[in-house]
Formats: C-alpha cells, sequence, structure tokens
C-alpha cells in the first residue's frame, strides 16, 4: 500500500533462519488470485510454517507467539530468495510489516518489497545476530528505523548503522510516489530513444 | 567496463534518473497468467493502454494441466486465471499463444524457440526463470508484478545497474555429465546468493561446447545463486539456432542482424566486477539433498557433516535435513526414490528427452516408480514424436503428457504427495515446492532416468 514513510519504532518478529524463499513466504498454492488482496495474501504469509497441515496454528512459529509483534520483521540472511512473486511482498505488507531487516536481501525480492512500500534495511551480519540475541532476550525491545537519516538504531543497546537507499527510491518512499507515476511522465524521452 | 553486459545494458538507457536507477528500454516483455493479472488490473486503474504492444507475448503455462488440454480446466480457480489472460490481451490488443495453441507452452522454451528471443535484446517476464533466454545472448531477468505494469505501461523499466560476473568452465565434461549437473555444481559451490547483485556472462571451453538447450538450461539456473540473470555471448551456434524460427529475421535483414550480432562479445581488455574459473573435469553428475538448489553434491558424495557448515547456518541446514528426512554424511546412492519429473523451464526441451530416452530405451520403469514426463511446449511434443522417441519411451513403460510447467511448482494437478522423494529436473527443491510436504532431489535428465529405471538414486554413468 502506497504510505509514506518517516520515522519507524517498532518491536520486532524474528525469524533467524536464512536463505527463506519465496515459496515458504507464500506458497505456489496461494498466486492463483487475479486480484492485489493484501489481506488475503497476509493471512497466508509463511502459510506452510505458521499452520500445521490440518490448518491448526502451529504454535512453534514465531507468527503464533504472542510474545513477538511489531511492525518490523527481522530475517537471517539472504530473504526472499528464488522466485519472483510480488505475492511475497503483499503477504509481508498484507500482514502488517513495513521494515524487513536482514543482512543480505534477493534481488528481485527486494525490488518488490519496495514497490510495495516494504523497506528492505540491510545491517551487517554481527549486527543482525545482536538484534536477534536482543529480541531474544526481551520480546519488547524496540527498533528504530529512520528513513531521513537512513539509520537503523537497536534502542536497547543504542547500537546504530546506516543502511542504504537511494536518493530517487528515498523520495518515492517518503513521499509515497511509485516508479509507475514518475515513467507515465517520461514519453517524450521513450519516443526519443526509439527513434534515434 | 567493456564487458557484453555493458554494451547490452548501456545501449538500452532511455535516461539516467538523477540519484537512482536507469531508465531502461525494454525490447520484449513475456507475460504469463500467474503474475500478470495485478498489472493489467492497475492499468485499468489509472485508465491507461499498453504503450507498445507489439513487443509483449502471452501466454498460460503455470496452471496448465498436462492431460485432457482440449476440455476446460477442471479446477475453477486456475481456470479463471488462464480465462483473466486470454480476457487482458484482447482487451489490451497482445498477442496470445493459449493452451492448446501448437505454439503454447512454457514461455521460456516458446521464446527462444519461436525467435522471439534474439541476441542484443532486453527482454523480461514476471518470472524468475526469464533468465534462461541469455543464451541466446540477450539480456533477460526476472521481475515482480509492479514491474511487469511499468513494461505494459512505458516499455520501460527502472533498474538500477547490477556489476558484472564472470564464471568460464574450461576444459572438457566427462561423460554422462550435463549441463544441469554444471549449473548444480556453480550453486554448491557460489552457494544460493553467491551471484546476488550481479549479472553473469558464461563463458569458456564448457559453454561453448554446450548445444544451444545445454546453454539454456545453465542461463535458466543463473538466478539459484542469486544472479539478476546470465548470458552466453553469441556465436554460429546461436545463429544456426535462430536461423528459419518463425519471429527470427529474414533475408537481408537476416544478413544485417547477424553482422550486428557478432559484436555482440565482450572485449579483450573487458574487467569485470567478479570473475570465477572452474575446471569442468572437475564436474561429476549432481544431485541435491536439501532444500535449496546450492545444496548439492556429486551424486557418488554424501550429505555434509555438521561440522562443515558455518554456525549461523546450522539451524537452517538441520530444518532442510529435518525436511528431507536425510542426515549429515549419509550416502544418496540407493536412496529410494517415489517420483520422477521430466520437464520445467529448466529441462523440458528435444535434447532433454533424447537424454531420458537414451537410458529408458531397452529398459523399464521400475515398479513403484511414478514418471511425469512432459515437454516444455507442443513443439517440443511434435518434436518428440517426429524423432520417434515417443515409442522409445512408451515401450519403456513411460507416457508423455501435454506441455506446462507442470510438477516444477504443483500450480496443476500434478503434486508430488507428502513425504514422498522425487528426482526431478526441475529447477527449485524448496519446501512444499512440488506439494505440501514432497521432497525433492534435483538432477539432470541422465541421473532422472537412471533413477526412474532403478527406483533408487543411482549415477547414471552406471547405465550408459
Amino acid at each position: 500500500m502506497k504510505q509514506k514513510f518517516n520515522i519507524i519504532e517498532s518491536t520486532c518478529v524474528p525469524l533467524p533462519l536464512e536463505n527463506v524463499d519465496t515459496d515458504q513466504i507464500i506458497p505456489a498454492r496461494f498466486l492463483k488470485a487475479t486480484t492485489r488482496d493484501e489481506r488475503f495474501f497476509g493471512e497466508n504469509l509463511f502459510r506452510d510454517w505458521r499452520y500445521n497441515s490440518d490448518g491448526t496454528p502451529n504454535p512453534g512459529f514465531v507468527l503464533n507467539d504472542p510474545r513477538y509483534g511489531g511492525e518490523i520483521l527481522v530475517a537471517g540472511k539472504n530473504f526472499g530468495s528464488g522466485s519472483s512473486r510480488e505475492h511475497a511482498a503483499w503477504a509481508i505488507a498484507g500482514y502488517g510489516f513495513r521494515v524487513v531487516i536482514s543482512s543480505f536481501f534477493a534481488d528481485i525480492h527486494k525490488n518488490n518489497e519496495l514497490n510495495n512500500f516494504v523497506l528492505p534495511v540491510v545491517v551487517s551480519e554481527d549486527f543482525l545476530q545482536e538484534i536477534f540475541a536482543a529480541v531474544r532476550e526481551d520480546p519488547s525491545v524496540k527498533v528504530r528505523v529512520d528513513v531521513p537519516a537512513q539509520t537503523v538504531t537497536l534502542l536497547s543497546t543504542g547500537r546504530s548503522e546506516s543502511f542504504e537507499l537511494n536518493p530517487y527510491k528515498k523520495y518515492c518512499l517518503m513521499n509515497a510516489l511509485d516508479d509507475i507515476d514518475y515513467l507515465l511522465l517520461q514519453k517524450d524521452k521513450i519516443e526519443a530513444y526509439e527513434n534515434r | 567496463m567493456n564487458t557484453l553486459f555493458d554494451k547490452i545494458w548501456d545501449a538500452h538507457i532511455v535516461q539516467k534518473v538523477e540519484g537512482g536507477p536507469d531508465q531502461l528500454y525494454i525490447d520484449r516483455l513475456y507475460c504469463h497468467e500467474v503474475t500478470s493479472p495485478q498489472a493489467f488490473d492497475g492499468l485499468r486503474k489509472r485508465g491507461i493502454r499498453c504503450l507498445r504492444p507489439e513487443k509483449i507475448f502471452c501466454m498460460p503455462d503455470h496452471n496448465t494441466p498436462t492431460h485432457d488440454q482440449d476440455k476446460p480446466i477442471a479446477d475453477p480457480v486456475s481456470r479463471k486465471q488462464v480465462d483473466t489472460l486470454s480476457e487482458n490481451v484482447a482487451e489490451f490488443g497482445l498477442t496470445h499463444y493459449g493452451m492448446n495453441d501448437p505454439r503454447n507452452g512454457i514461455i521460456h522454451v516458446v521464446g527462444p524457440e519461436r525467435g522471439l528471443s534474439l541476441p542484443g535484446m532486453t527482454i523480461v517476464c514476471g518470472d524468475s526463470h526469464t533468465s534462461t533466454h541469455g543464451a541466446v545472448g540477450a539480456l533477460a531477468f526476472g521481475i515482480g508484478t509492479s514491474e511487469v505494469e511499468m513494461v505494459l505501461a512505458s516499455q520501460c523499466i527502472l533498474q538500477a545497474k547490477p556489476k558484472s560476473m564472470r564464471i568460464r568452465i574450461e576444459g572438457a565434461l566427462g561423460k554422462g555429465v550435463t549441463a544441469k549437473d554444471v549449473a548444480l555444481f556453480l550453486m554448491s559451490r557460489l552457494t544460493t546468493s553467491g551471484a546476488t547483485g550481479y549479472f553473469v556472462e558464461y563463458a569458456g571451453a564448457v559453454v561453448r561446447d554446450l548445444s544451444m538447450e545445454g546453454r539454456l538450461t545453465l542461463c535458466n539456473l543463473s538466478i539459484e545463486m542469486g544472479a539478476r540473470g546470465g548470458f552466453v555471448a553469441p556465436d554460429e551456434k546461436t545463429f544456426a539456432y535462430l536461423k528459419g524460427r518463425p519471429h527470427a529475421p529474414a533475408g537481408e535483414e537476416w544478413e544485417r542482424s547477424v553482422a550486428y550480432w557478432k559484436t555482440l562479445r565482450s572485449g579483450d581488455d573487458a574487467v569485470f566486477d567478479r570473475e570465477v574459473v572452474f575446471d569442468g573435469a572437475e564436474i561429476e553428475p549432481m544431485i541435491t539433498y536439501g532444500t535449496n538448489p546450492g545444496m548439492g553434491v556429486a551424486i557418488t558424495g554424501t550429505v555434509p557433516s555438521l561440522d562443515r557448515i558455518p554456525a549461523e547456518g546450522q539451524p537452517s541446514f538441520l530444518k532442510s535435513l529435518r525436511y528431507m528426512d536425510f542426515h549429515p554424511g549419509e550416502e544418496l546412492i540407493g536412496k529410494a526414490v517415489d517420483y520422477v519429473f521430466l520437464g520445467a523451464c529448466t529441462n523440458g526441451r528435444i535434447e532433454d528427452f533424447r537424454a531420458f530416452a537414451s537410458i529408458a530405451a531397452g529398459r523399464h520403469k521400475a515398479p513403484g516408480i511414478t514418471a511425469w514426463l512432459v515437454p516444455g511446449s507442443w513443439e517440443v511434443r511434435r518434436q518428440i514424436a517426429e524423432e520417434g522417441l515417443d515409442r522409445v519411451l512408451e515401450e519403456a513403460g513411460f507416457e508423455i503428457r501435454q506441455p506446462g510447467c507442470s510438477a516444477c511448482l504443483a500450480m496443476n494437478d500434478d503434486k508430488i504427495p507428502p513425504g514422498k522423494y522425487c528426482v526431478s529436473t526441475s529447477n527449485r527443491n524448496f519446501e512444499g515446492r512440488q506439494g505440501p510436504l514432497s521432497r525433492t532431489l534435483l538432477a539432470s535428465p541422465l541421473t532422472a532416468a537412471a533413477a526412474a529405471v532403478t527406483g533408487v538414486v543411482t549415477d547414471p554413468r552406471t547405465l550408459l
């Protein structure tokens, strides 16, 4: 959903697994929808980890753990690998996450998150492990993601890192503009390219 | 600098967005039924049409059943998605190869086969395996649905330029070692994120010696190393493959095109952001034991022991082995197999059926094995019949189905049941990929055939 970004301060949901692929974020059988109903995808986020095969919630999975909640998902490295399905980003947004923190993102998924106003924040592996440890110890600790300053801070220890975000995308996120809005204004340049 | 990647990318820059990505012109957009409906909805909401409908080709492949395609799809949800695509192409005036059309098949098999994917092009599709088309010497990459909408609307995409990487595989491959094994080997060495952020040029003697089908398989799997895309510089083999295909240039235009295509190679002074070299002789037939495609070993090898996995990776490694019901250090040869799947955009081409048939010929499907042999397109299906491979395979107890993505991601009825093991020529062994709780072992068509006739994981070299 298009929404303006500024400073987000929230508790975190930790998922300390590496190489979480988009088939796990949203399994293929949920890709048959022909509309972009984020609530539907959000309800099925991590479906096969979140629910047992009989449909009952799996109490061992973090989304079913009442201690954890918030707008920030923290995941192990290489998050969002595999299929290009944007449904994965819709599911993350639909569940209510606005930020995903990891030490490494797969390319296509990273773009998909940005195009859906979910901010992928890359931190060092060391900082990532520190966030996991802090949240494990005390699920109420908060992380602040400051988009204008491009910093991410673990409030319990005060440790902070800056993260990358190109000026164009930052402007889009802070003003709730998307790439199509931009491209539709470029028709002259496109035609000039085609004619050269 | 001065890489083929730079040449093609830079030639497609409409403009550099200040402080941001490049606005890249796209020569070819492919759409399938799964990742396009919300993009078309987006156009309707904005009240706009496609800027260049003649550059857009659409076909259903993910939901299509692999039998009775002349009848309506039984699953109403799948049918609706396929119907939605045909309604959208009619509304927006695009080219459509519908289900049961002789031109239909898996989008990444059809594109090169029809000569729609050509050297020097930029090609995108809402599908990560779009990298396949790089085999003809194009920059081809997978995109999300918002980006599909961008291209439908403007024939452009905003994209930061990836870094360049060259993977050279020198020497020669041993007997029974295929392009699929090369790709699985690369993933096992580089991991599933080893090429993230890069566009890969495949080069070296092994790559030059691969057939076009082999190059398509290799490029197909680029994304499984995390790469944005992968390609092979076009050569005489590429030109011979493309000549005479329905959408390839013809006559004088062909000559002009080939003259241009011959310039499409990295300069001798090209500098890559990263370069790795492997020796083809090191590569053996490969098989995966885990739940990502980087978890592969030589078929004669074992599941790694825990002490070889870095501490932060151990929870994922152990979760993966629990899912597969495998144990650290155990051998893979001799493991019982329930299903065999030959097909997908990875290995659904004619050469893959020839390879499978070369082992199946004169043997018989093992009792207890269910085998799904799914051609990548109707054209492949036609070639199979033309070469008499269907008779060979039928005599060996195998049935050839109708084309589509099928059990690669099980969006149609072809699902591997919970807990069953499938030796699969597809591209992903993720948890639940081939059906909830299914267990996938990725391998080449030769290795799949060896499992199909013996009922267990078998080194295909023992049957050649």
